[in-house]
């Protein structure tokens, strides 16, 4: 086990900065989640400590040793890749014991540590079969088994279950998670889903266009985006974000004007807030819900209701024609497509970012 | 909108017609190679059996003399066929692993990232489209006694190299792998290609070392690769013609007797001495070990493919 510490890395490919300045630190025995969209540059990061890139400034450590110029097979990591990259012309078991080998591991101590592992994931009757005859589910049970079985400082996961059916990735997230908190290895976990972020990380490093943007805990990064693209990528669906302006009311208290509608911050924001500011507004869906007062916060024109099962989507346009999304159980009424309707936003659920840098707006210390 | 509801048979009978074009249309794009094969190979081919069943008269003009298949037992049981056989092997032996090999090599070579590699891929690939006249011509100069590479170097080669009993076959094999090493790159660097990027990173994390990596993860990865180029390649030797033909020429050096591959005596077979029934049955052999090789050659080669993916 061990730390592993982002000091100001930066990797640029010719013109391109795929990542910018980026300095974390991941605890000992930890499950850090880099959640981001498509090329936001958390592969890269990932490739970074497994040195199969390498930095073009700052520097990774892991441990106490920085590792800038270590050979992959010396800085005692292990990967898991999204296409998993088990070796095909070799069958399970010397796929799992590969590392092993290169390791000189003598033959008895291999194949008692092949079993163990193979129990541990449920892969015994598979030992002798090559990764062609495996199912996806399998082969990503291999190349954990691959990745745990001589116990590196390190797991790096890279998007390990975005090739598995929905349901399947449910039950392979809950083994993860399970077997990272039986190991307690240090993991840097690589996705762009939000929902694997949210149900395993400890933390969740969000990053975008190759800057981290917020590290925090999943609670903590949902109730308390850092700033407008946090707020808008956590989430399904993500938050509604709408520009506003900070204007008096008649009573003289601070409120938010949108368009077609009024906001209230909550009032610890605002001494932050300051007549005729711009900026975004943003309220959760669930924060939301649609009123039969003829005067809600917001009015809006249903586009679609969507049906999810358990609950139900409305998404409605208001007069600038952008979207809100408002989450409903499913034995709320539901609107008629065109219908005109009132929206309610719950007290103190408003969050308010700055137009332009896109920061929170926090209250003042 | 109105729809047109076909009754069954109906429905049936418009399939089987749209089927019916599809299929002339496909026999139809298919017609002019077909022509073409028939005429300069498949006639050919078939034709040939039928001359092998007949004796050559000894005198041009003469009718030939139906013999069946003892013709195949005369001319496969001489000496001239079984060390023209011999040689051929030796020849075979010689240009395909050496030009398999050197192929890999330039192909892993070529693979790193290295400035001005374009022009060492293109000159690689070169061989493959450079004509065996041109060569032949080139290889013939480089193997002069007199100006040739080697007194250039101070080594003599007397008798000159392409009379030389012991030297003319391996000098021919040299400009031979020399041709066929543009197709092996080819072929190598598509298979080198094709290995997955994240299976070396994975076996570089696993703590292999560039030779493991190379000899456990992209030999066994490249397998298919390699058969298919050793079954191309042994084809390719075993038709090898113009170059023997250029550098050697139907001299009666005792150096074309080292050099007679199967291909070219079927042809002083069939050019010289006019005996179209001996040429015939050993270009039946040369067929019949061609295919023979091959369907070896998959039959053992082919279980240490690995094609898994």
């Amino acid at each position: 086990m061990a730390r592993v510490l982002f000091h100001e890395v930066t990797k640029r490919f010719d013109e391109t900065t795929a990542v910018d300045r980026f300095t974390l630190d991941v605890e000992d025995g930890e499950l850090l989640v880099l959640l981001g969209p498509s090329g936001c540059g958390k592969t890269t990061v990932l490739r970074t400590v497994a040195g199969l890139e390498e930095p073009t400034s700052g520097t990774v450590t892991i441990g106490d040793r920085v590792v800038n110029d270590i050979d992959p097979k010396d800085r005692d990591i292990a990967m898991v890749f999204q296409s998993y990259a088990l070796y095909p012309h070799l069958t399970v078991a010397r796929n799992i014991e590969f590392p092993l080998r290169q390791r000189g591991v003598d033959k008895v101590e291999r194949e008692r540590m092949v079993t163990e592992v193979a129990t541990t994931l449920d892969l015994d009757g598979l030992l002798s079969r090559k990764p062609a005859q495996l199912s996806g589910g399998q082969r990503q049970r291999v190349a954990l088994a691959r990745a745990i079985v001589r116990s590196p400082l390190v797991f790096l996961m890279d998007e390990p279950l975005s090739n598995l059916d929905a349901a399947l990735r449910v039950q392979t997230r809950a083994d993860i998670v399970a077997l990272q908190s039986r190991l307690k290895t240090t993991t840097l976990y690589v996705t762009h889903d939000q929902v694997e972020a949210m149900t395993m990380g400890h933390r969740i490093a969000v990053m975008n266009h190759g800057v981290l943007q917020q590290v925090a805990t999943p609670t903590e990064l949902y109730e308390h985006p850092a700033n407008v693209f946090v707020a808008g990528f956590l989430g399904s669906p993500g938050m509604n974000l709408m520009p506003g302006r900070v204007a008096s009311g008649p009573d003289g208290a601070l409120l938010v004007a949108v368009t077609d509608g009024v906001l209230y911050p909550p009032a610890s924001l605002t001494a932050a807030l300051t007549p005729g500011q711009e900026v975004v507004a943003g309220v959760r869906p669930e924060s939301m819900s649609l009123t039969t007062e003829a005067h809600g916060d917001i009015s809006a024109t249903v586009v679609l209701v969507e049906l999810l099962g358990a609950e139900a989507h409305v998404i409605a346009r208001t007069g600038d024609e952008s979207h809100l999304v408002v989450r409903q159980s499913w034995s709320a009424p539901r609107p008629d497509q065109g219908e005109r309707v009132s929206v309610r936003v719950d007290p103190g659920t408003l969050h308010l970012f700055a137009t332009g840098t896109g920061d929170r707006v926090s209250p003042p210390p | 909108m109105t729809t047109v509801e076909l009754s069954p048979p109906r429905l049936l009978h418009s399939r089987r017609s749209r089927l019916r074009r599809e299929a002339l249309l496909g026999y139809g794009l298919v017609l002019p190679a077909l022509a073409v094969f028939a005429v300069f190979s498949f006639y050919p081919f078939i034709r040939n059996f039928k001359v092998a069943l007949y004796q050559s008269p000894p005198v041009p003009g003469l009718p030939s003399r139906y013999v069946g298949l003892h013709q195949f037992g005369h001319v496969l049981s001489s000496s001239n066929f079984l060390e023209s056989l011999l040689t051929t092997v030796i020849f075979v032996a010689l240009v395909v692993p050496i030009s398999l090999l050197l192929g890999l090599v330039l192909a892993v070579a070529a693979q790193r990232k290295l400035a001005g590699l374009r022009i060492y891929r293109t000159i690689f690939s070169s061989t493959v489209v450079s004509s065996v006249a041109v060569a032949a011509v080139v290889f013939g100069t480089l193997m002069n006694p007199i100006v040739g590479l080697l007194p250039w170097l101070g080594i003599s080669t007397q008798p000159p190299l392409l009379e030389n009993t012991t030297w003319a076959l391996p000098a021919i094999a040299v400009m031979s792998i020399w041709q066929f090493l543009g197709l092996s790159f080819i072929i190598m660097s598509a298979g080198l290609q094709s290995v997955p990027e994240e299976v070396l990173e994975a076996s570089r994390i696993d703590g292999a070392t560039a030779w493991t990596r190379f000899w456990r993860v992209t030999i066994p990865l490249l397998s298919p690769t390699i058969f298919f180029a050793i079954v191309v390649g042994t084809i390719y030797a075993f038709q090898t013609f113009g170059q023997i033909d250029i550098l050697i020429g139907f001299s009666n050096d005792p150096a074309r007797l080292h050099t007679n591959v199967l291909i070219y005596n079927i042809v002083t077979t069939l050019q010289q001495e006019n005996n179209a029934g001996a040429a015939a049955v050993m270009s039946i052999a040369l067929f019949v070990l061609t295919l023979l090789l091959t369907l070896v050659q998959m039959r053992f080669l082919e279980k240490r493919v690995s094609y898994g993916r």
